[in-house]
This record gives C-alpha cells, structure tokens and sequence, in this order.
C-alpha cells in the first residue's frame, strides 16, 4: 500500500462542486481516498501543494495518436521535424521526434508534460486496430483507447438496407470486441464509400450511397440507435458530412435532428459551422450562434471544438474525399488510403494563417463555440489534432478562452472582414479556472463514461496536476509544477521522471452469437484476410481494462 | 574480346525455393550463378549453355556458366541473372545519397572465355 | 493396425500429428494466413494453400543440431553470448542496427530500443528494396489501397518492374487479377492487365498488355503517360525511341486508364533499383495521384519478403522516421544516404554491427561487404548464413511463423498474427533482444559506461 498526500493546493473539481477550495487530495494505490478522519494521519509521500491549482489530469478526448493513419502521417513528414524539437533520450526515457504528428513515445511524454493523462485516438480502421494497440503499447504514461470506423462499413450499410437492426447491433458489438475499441466512429458517413467507388461525395444526408442504397441520415440513425441500445458509455461519435465546405452549417443541423433525441457527439464541430456558398469561399461565414443554440436547447448533444490555431499542422482523416480536396485546394503533398470494406484516410499537410479571411474565420469559429454553449459539461476542448492544430496548443487555448483582450488582439491581426463575419468581437465572456477543469477533463470524463476520471473524490484514478498560477495563463499551462498518473509522480518541473505503462480503455458489449455466422459469411467471401486472424487478443493491450456497458439504456 | 551489356539482376522461382534450402545448397548455387543470355547473343558470340563467361565492371567480376534465355523473354543487349553473391559482387558502394545502391540496368562487360 | 504380437520394444512412438489452420506465410509481402500446415511432430509436411516459395519455406526451416550461439566461432550458451554482446554493442562509437526482414514487430521493437539506447543507427532492409519509393511518398504522397480493395474494386491493373508470377506467386489469384469482388463480379473478365518491364517474364502471360520498356528508360515512360494523364501532346517519334513503346500504344493504355473505375499500378524493384530509384517511383506514384483527375486510381509498392513492411511501422513510429535512423545525438535523425546501412558500411564508417533477420553479407554491395566482414557484429539468423559466418556473435534463433508467433505486417500495411507450428529449442529473436537490452540498461542504469545517457558520437 503506498499512499500520497497533495496538500494545501487550490483544488478544482467541478463534478464534485470543488470550485478554487484549499484543501488536501489523499491517494492510495492509484486510486483517490477519502481524507482521512485523523488528523495526525501520515502517508508515505506528501507534496506541499500551497499555493498551486489542483486539478485531474487532462483528458484529449479526440486525437490522432496511433494507427496506421498516424503513422502514414508521421513517415511522410520528415520536412516538419526538422523544424521541431526533437524529444531527447534521457536516462529513462525514449528519444522521440515531434512537430505536427509526434512520434509514439515522444507523444506520451508531451502529453504527460502538459498535465494530460487520458489520450483516445479519434479514428481506427477496424483492419487497423491490431496496428493502433501495437503503437499504443509503445505510447508510454497516459492511459488511452480509441474509436472505430463504422459509417462506411459494407456490413453496416447491407443491415440498414435490409431492415435488420438485429444484425446491425449484434455486428457492432462484435466488432467493437474485436477490435478492443471504445465505441462507433461515423466519419462522413456513406460518404467516403461514394468517393472509394467513384471520386465524388456525399452532399446532404439523404443523398444515395449507390451500390448499397443507403443514406448517410440511416446510417446515422441505425448506428446511434444500435449504440444506445448497447449501453455504450460513450454515445455515436460523428464527424459529419459536408466538413469544411461554406455552408455544412445545414447539414451540420440535419444530423443533429437526425439523432431524434439519441445521444450523440459531434466532434470538431468548428469545421461544421460554415455559412456561405460552397461555389464561392468569399461567402464564407460563421454560423455557430444558431447550432450552439440547438446544442444548448439538447441536452442529447454534446461536442469537441476541433479549434484552429495559426500554425503549421497536418490534416489526417478518415474522410477520403476531404483530403483530396485540401490536397486540389493547397497543392501540396497527399496520401489517401482506402481500407477493404471499412473505411478511407486522407493527410495533406496544411497550414493556417491569421493573414487569411477563411483561416481566420475558422479560428474565431472555434472561439465562438465555446463562448457561445453555455453549458461547459457539453463541450469538450480539442483542436482534433493534429487537423486544426496540435495538442501543443491547448494552453493557448486556455488563455484566449480566459483573456478577452488576448482575443481582441489576436483578431486585430487578422483580416478585418473577420469581424463583420462572426460575433467573436462581441463575445465577452471569460471562461474561469474552474470552467477550464471542466471542458479539459470533467466534461470528457462524463462524455466518455468514466466515472474514475475527470474528478478527485474518492474512488477517482490517482491523476493529478498541479500548476503555479501565472498571470501568464498559457505558461502556467504549458508547465504544470508536478504530474500524476496513478498516483505516481510522473513530471516534477518539466522533467519526465518515469516511464510508465498506462491502461488501454475498451468496451466488451454483449452480443448475440448466433450473428457471427452471417458476420463471417459475409467476411470470408469479401475480406483478404482469414476471419480468426481478424480480432485483437488482449495480449496486444497494454494493461487492458473493460468499461462496462449501462445496464440501463435510457 | 569483350562486349557491353546491360546487367538486370533479379528474383526468380528458383532462387526463392532455394534460398530456403540453403544457401549452401548445388541448387541455389547453381541458380544464382548462372547467367541468362538473350538467344541472339548466344548465336553471336557463338556460346552454348555452360559456357562459362566472364562479366565485369569496374567494381568487381564473376564467372560463371551461361545459358540461353528462354523465347523472347530476354532482348538482346540484356543479361539476367538471380540475386546473390555473384550478382552483388559487381554493385558499388555509391547509393547517390538515396540509401540504394545502382542493383539492376548495371552497365557490364561480358568476356567469352576461351575452350 | 498394430497388436501387442507385431509391436516390439525398438518401435519409434508415431510423430504427433497436428493440423494448424489460418496459419501465416511470411517468405514473400503477400503474407497469406490462409495456410493450413499439417505438423509431424517438429516437421510441415503439408502446407496446403502455399506457392511454391511458402512451401520452401516452411519445408525447409527444421530444428538444425546447432549450438545456442557462436563467439567467434566457437560454441556458447546464449547468457554469455548475450553478454559478450551487450559488451560489443556498448563498446562500440558508431553501431549500426541493420535487417528485421524475418521477424517479428515484437522484436523490431526491441531492436529499435536497444539502438535508441546505445545510441546507433537503425536501418531496415527497406532501404535496399523499396526505401527509395518511401523517399518518393515523402516528396509527393501517395493514393493507395488495401489489397482487399484491389480484390474487390479494381478494374484496370497495371504492373510495373515486377515479376509477380515468380516474387509474388499468388498475387494473381489472390489480389490482383483473378478475384471476383464486390465491384468486380466476374474476375479476371473484369479486368485489364498491364505489364511493364524490361523482360517478357512469366508474368507476361497472364497480362492484356505486355510493353517492354527500354532498360532504365521507366523514369521517361512514367512522365509521358503523366502527360497523357494531363492532356498534354507528345512527339511520337521522341515516345518510341526513348522508352521503347509507341505513343500509340500508350495512348490506348491511356484511354483504357481513363476508362477505369478503380485502377492500380502494383510496382516492383524495377524502378527503385535501376537509374532514378526515386524519381522513378515517384514519377508513378504521381502519374497514380493524377490519374484521380479522371476516376479512381491508386499505386501500391510490391513489398518484398518477410516483415519489411512491419518494420518500417515500427522504426516510423517509435522514431517518427522510416528507414537509416541516426540516434546517436540522443533523438532521431533521418538522412537517407547517410544514414542508410548501405553507405555507412561502404564508407567504412559502422564500427560494430547488430543484425537480425536478414543477411547483407550475401546481397549488398562488394564495399559494404568489405567492409561489415571486417568489424564485430552480433548476429541473430536461424540458420548459419554468410553474415552470421562472419559475426563476432552469432545467435541461432527459433522462426517466425513456423516456432514463435507475434505479428507481421503484409505489403498494404495489414497487420497479421503468426501461427507458429512446432516448437523450437532455440530462443527467439524477442527473447534475445530483451536478454542484450537488459543487460544494456542495466549497465547503463549503474552507471558503468561512459557516455550512455547522451548518445555516443555526434
């Protein structure tokens, strides 16, 4: 049993209503206790924590951290890390290259850096999925998991053309087990089949999948239907179709009414907002105030920023077509990847600057979305990285969300027509520290279902950072004072002190085994490989551990 | 007497069973030395299957018995032979900066040798 | 039948005979797990469903009488073999980490470790086989596909510097050619094929269209149907003398090409291993981007044998960099040229050498066989090759994919699981790796070698 005291630190724990208390945390065995009656009671190590801000670990709820997307990203990349800092092999630590797609151990240890002790990669390929847990075995200290690729499986869009729901749920749970995913990724759903078989897109959500007669509002629906039903603990994840084009702002809104009171996330939201003419960037425009309006008026919703930040960066998605368009509209360098019966990834390096009208709207899109949900429980903070940008940037983030002079500023040097496009300029509020713990950790925490993380009362896992408050509030990010994992002292004042293993979170619905046999009918005549060489056993995971399933779908 | 060709060294059936084998074995041995020559040139230089020849450049040399390439798989003015000591005894250290060193299209002098 | 009467007391017990089903090939990129191995005892006599180069290869990889290890040609046990090479590796300046060919991602990763630890170079035999395609997707990309999308979707495919009827023999009836998909329900009549190369090799037959290009003509044949792709006019006459192939005849490839709903160039070391290497792959990997100008094309390089393909993901993602890894400044650096096994052995400048998997003292260049004979290398091979003939330390490990299990990756990048058929006495390369890592971090964490936690030279 060895314990640990964080003591006298200014702790923010909004899921347990703690908002800037003195007080003490007491972990044993990784996990959070409650303090002790005693008051004479000793642990083995105390941190003096007076005068530091107290929070749990941080949680990146979508990245894009391992796989074979990632990987394809990293290798092709060479010019951007020699721009970089390299990451330096250390006594105990691995060396490692960063910039926009960092490489596996270096991204464990910049994450930790930041205080960040819970990663998930947003988009895994089910073919993939053995790749994404080799990588994250090598991804060391945070604990992780990821989501698979669902909105343009083959199996998927014969059940819903067939009127077999059973099926499609059974097929779900099945692939989520062999997978050791955490719950079901639409990206651009029905829309990258119609770019795989033909070069063009989905445009709207009732637009045809030809071949499968599907749409993308059926696969929408039947899978949150399908994920609810399992009781998964976190909902569909969607990526709509339509990212990035003036005017998606509609088709943005469709898919949310689509759910029809499902519980649903939609994630990188920013790159969804657009109002304009897809035939005319100079229309280009913000429409957050009505979709952030429909989010806080339904409370199924909840959703990621994706923000942009002015900087070099790489797209990678599982949206094909999204990547051959950024690749006609940049010109710059393209790989496009399509996987058997599952899915597509696109990566184009890209670069957003402040000079620009479009890349400056996006940047105070994303702004506006989290100054215009009011409720912090329902959006998350990402910058879907690296798409909009890096994990790096969070601490930027953080400061423009506190400081509205930072932001007046910022836009001061963009464009000036980037005012008269959106509300940013108007938006006054600022966000506390109290609401920074929650759109960093409780609320993904909740989002995600885990009930062990994003807070610090009793039963919570032993993540843990603390920070020197600074007027400067990007550096008090960018350089937590101490980091915790499981209670383990992981960052003590920027050095990385122990390379530990973190635990991969995956779900293992039940189904029904009388489906398989149609499942591996269809994956013996289709596939290339053999359907028992398909599933991932545990022993890829790194210290695997199961979140279960609501018992209770309500 | 020697005339220039150009060199494709490559993978074959043979060589790929073989290597399993052994790399010791007559049949990888045999495999890897022997030179594929175009029918045309066979007829020219007046050479008959197992004729040893002799094939340089200015890196190194082997010799080893030829045979006649089948139809018209080889056009005349190109060797074949399959990956392997001999083969890797006429590539130079020069990668041109890219990591691979000049494998297949080398620029050689065969040499018929004489009885 | 035998009865008590006919058996006698000499008798050898019957060999187990066991089947093993979905079992893996590892000899060429294919990595076909459709192998059904019946295993006597510690022999496959069957391998059903293998060509006749998976075949050799599980026919062929027996338990040897051989010892664990060889220090300087002499016999040893493996502890102090994994001691003397831990002192090799340690001592050295400049080390080199070459092959993880045959073996397993499990083992590359350790590889990777124990180079990032000391400090060496990591180079894998990607970069004497499609190395030079990789350098090509750095500059431009790369529009490719699943091997089950080429199955199911492809219409129009053409190879190119290749021979897969002999490097890749079930490419045709498994991928490329034969088998009816999704989108291609008839097979083989739903398609073209397309072969180019220098040679009319087997692979001719079962192609559409056959045109010989002029040796080390591919970079220019490769940019005249990139501006066919683009619209652009061409002088026939120019065409036919420098590639060998009439404008005409590119032309209908190019209309054939235009036509197709989902095409793809399958290519092989024709390209990266003649005049050009890269430029020439990426010429194609260009033309395939192009091509989407018109309707769906991809390009996919026919990686070669074993787990090439597997350690190029795990050298990428535990470096950030493909191929010819410096770490030896304490973080990765990537310059192929200089950092690539080939030229640091050339140039003489490896002082001592870890290999595993893999045998360049048998396919690298004279200079760099010269030269790697002369320094002290460490050497993991199932079998007594050339390199292992000539290493200071010479370990003789179990196989991948017939003894020990873990993962490979297939040439599209889809990892697969090993099914191992019979056990081995011998220690696998993981086990090995780990044991030489442990005892290098474990020195290095005591604090008894000079220079560790740095990097040794600059």
């Amino acid at each position: 049993m060895s314990s640990l005291r964080i003591t006298g630190g200014t702790i923010y724990d909004p899921a347990n209503g703690i908002d800037g208390q003195v007080g003490d945390i007491w972990i044993v065995d990784g996990q959070v206790v409650e303090t002790p009656v005693d008051p004479a009671a000793s642990a083995d190590r105390t941190i003096d924590a007076t005068g530091l801000v107290v929070m749990p670990g941080g949680i990146d709820m979508h990245c894009h951290i391992a796989g074979p997307k990632v990987n394809t990203a990293r290798k092709m990349i060479p010019d951007d890390k020699r721009n970089s800092d390299p990451v330096h092999r250390t006594r105990l630590t691995r060396s490692g290259t960063g910039g926009s797609v960092p490489s596996t151990f270096a991204t464990g240890y910049l994450y930790a850096g930041l205080g960040y002790t819970t990663a998930f990669d947003a988009a895994v390929p089910p073919l993939g999925a053995r790749h994404a847990h080799e990588e994250l075995a090598d991804t060391p200290i945070i604990d992780k998991g990821f989501y698979v690729l669902m909105g343009n499986n083959h199996y998927v869009m014969k059940q819903l053309a067939n009127g077999e729901p059973g099926l499609l749920k059974a097929y779900i749970a099945w692939l989520l087990n062999s997978t050791k995913g955490y719950t079901a990724k639409l990206v651009n759903p029905g829309g990258v089949e119609i770019w795989k078989s033909g070069g063009g897109n989905a445009r709207g959500i009732d637009d045809t999948v030809d071949h499968f007669e599907v749409t993308p509002r059926q696969i929408i629906q039947g899978v949150a239907g399908a994920v609810h039903e399992l009781g998964l603990p976190h909902p569909v994840h969607i990526h709509c179709n339509n990212l990035g084009m003036p005017g998606n702002h509609a088709t943005t809104m469709e898919t949310m009414k689509s759910l029809e009171g499902h519980r649903g996330h939609l994630t990188h939201i920013q790159f969804h907002s657009y109002d304009g003419d897809p035939d005319d960037q100079s229309t280009f425009g913000s429409r957050v105030e009505e979709l952030a309006e429909y989010v806080n008026t339904h409370d199924n919703l909840t959703v990621d920023v994706g923000q942009v930040m002015f900087a070099n960066t790489t797209s990678m998605t599982g949206d094909g077509p999204l990547g051959y368009y950024l690749h006609q509209v940049t010109g710059r360098k393209w790989f496009s990847g399509d996987t058997e019966m599952e899915s597509g990834c696109g990566i184009v390096p890209i670069v957003y600057k402040q000079k620009s009208l479009v890349h400056a709207l996006q940047w105070a899109i994303g702004l506006e979305w989290y100054l215009l949900v009011d409720d912090p429980w329902r959006i998350a903070m990402s910058t879907d990285h690296p798409n909009g940008g890096s994990f790096q940037a969070y601490p930027e983030i953080i400061s423009l969300l506190m400081d509205r002079e930072r932001r007046l500023e910022v836009l001061a040097g963009a464009p000036p027509a980037v005012a008269d496009r959106c509300l940013l300029k108007d938006l006054d509020r600022e966000y506390t520290l109290g609401e920074i713990a929650i759109i960093t950790r409780a609320a993904p925490a909740r989002m995600l279902g885990l009930s062990h993380k994003g807070h610090l009362g009793p039963g919570a896992d032993g993540d843990v950072t603390l920070y020197s408050p600074d007027d400067d509030i990007q550096r008090m990010f960018e350089l937590p004072r101490y980091v915790f994992s499981r209670g383990e002292l992981i960052v003590d004042d920027a050095q990385i002190l122990q390379d530990t293993r973190g635990r991969t979170l995956h779900v293992a619905p039940e189904y029904d085994l009388e489906a398989v046999d149609d499942i591996q009918a269809w994956f013996e005549k289709t596939y290339s490989i053999q359907f028992r060489n398909y599933p991932v056993d545990d022993h890829y995971l790194e210290n695997p551990l199961v979140v279960p399933t609501r018992s209770d779908s309500a | 007497m020697a005339e220039a060709f150009i060199l494709i060294p490559g993978r074959t059936s043979r060589q790929g069973t073989t290597l399993n084998e052994g790399k010791y074995t007559d049949g990888y041995i045999e495999e890897i030395s022997t030179l594929q020559v175009a029918p045309e040139d066979m007829q020219r230089l007046q050479l008959v299957d197992g004729d040893l020849v002799r094939v340089y450049n200015d890196v190194g040399e082997f010799t080893v018995p030829c045979k006649s390439a089948r139809g018209d798989e080889l056009p005349p003015g190109m060797l074949f032979i399959s990956y392997g000591d001999n083969s890797s005894r006429l590539m130079g250290g020069d990668t041109q900066g890219c990591g691979m060193p000049d494998s297949k299209g080398l620029d050689v002098f065969l040499e018929t040798t004489p009885g | 039948m035998s009865t008590i009467e006919s058996s006698t007391a000499t008798q050898e017990p019957t060999p187990e005979l066991r089947v093993v089903e979905d079992a893996t090939c590892t000899f060429c990129g294919c990595v076909c797990d459709d192998m059904e191995l019946t295993v006597e005892g510690n022999r496959i006599t069957k391998a059903k469903n293998a060509c006749v180069l998976g075949k050799a290869w599980f026919f062929n990889h027996h338990i040897e009488d051989r010892p664990e290890a060889l220090i300087d040609g002499q016999p040893a046990g493996y502890e102090q073999a994994m001691d003397r090479a831990a002192d090799i590796l340690l001592s050295a300046r400049f080390p080199l980490t070459y092959g993880l060919s045959d073996t397993t991602t499990e083992a590359q990763r350790v590889a990777v470790a124990i180079t990032d630890w000391i400090g060496g170079i990591v180079d894998t035999t990607t970069s004497v086989c499609h190395g030079p395609s990789g350098i090509a997707f750095q500059g431009v990309g790369e529009v490719t596909c699943s091997l089950g999308e080429v199955k199911n979707r492809a219409d129009y495919v053409i190879f190119w510097g290749g021979n897969p009827a002999e490097s890749h023999p079930r490419h045709f009836t498994k991928y490329s050619l034969m088998p009816k998909g999704e989108f291609v329900p008839n097979g083989r009549k739903d398609r073209t094929a397309v072969l180019i190369d220098v040679r009319k090799t087997k692979s001719a037959k079962a192609a559409d269209y056959f045109l010989q290009v002029k040796p080390r003509r591919d970079f220019e044949l490769a940019w005249a149907l990139r501006a066919l792709a683009n619209g652009l006019e061409l002088d026939a006459a120019t065409i036919e003398e420098t590639t060998g192939i009439s404008l005409e005849t590119l032309e209908e490839v190019m209309e054939g090409m235009k036509r197709a709903k989902f095409g793809v160039i399958l290519f092989g070391m024709g390209l990266t291993m003649t005049r050009g290497k890269h430029f020439n792959s990426e010429a194609v990997l260009a033309l395939a981007r192009d091509m989407n100008k018109h309707t769906r094309w991809n390009a996919k390089p026919m990686r070669g044998h074993g787990n090439v393909t597997g350690a190029d993901n795990v050298v990428s993602w535990s470096t950030g960099y493909p191929f010819g890894v410096h770490l030896g400044g304490g973080f990765p650096r990537f310059n192929p040229g200089e950092f690539t096994a080939s030229d640091v052995l050339a140039r003489g400048e490896a002082d001592a050498a870890l290999i595993i998997a893999s045998d360049p003292m048998s396919n690298f260049s004279q200079p760099a066989r010269d030269h790697l004979e002369g320094i002290p290398s460490v050497v993991l091979d199932p079998k007594l090759s050339d390199t292992a003939r000539t290493a200071a330390v010479a370990f003789t490990t179990s196989t991948y994919g017939i003894n020990t299990g873990g993962t490979v990756y297939r040439m599209d990048d889809v990892p697969i699981p090993l099914r191992p058929a019979f056990e081995s006495p011998y220690k696998s390369d993981l086990e090995i790796l780990r044991g030489i890592e442990s005892r290098i971090r474990q020195r290095q964490l005591a604090g008894d070698v000079a220079g560790q936690s740095t990097g040794g030279t600059t």
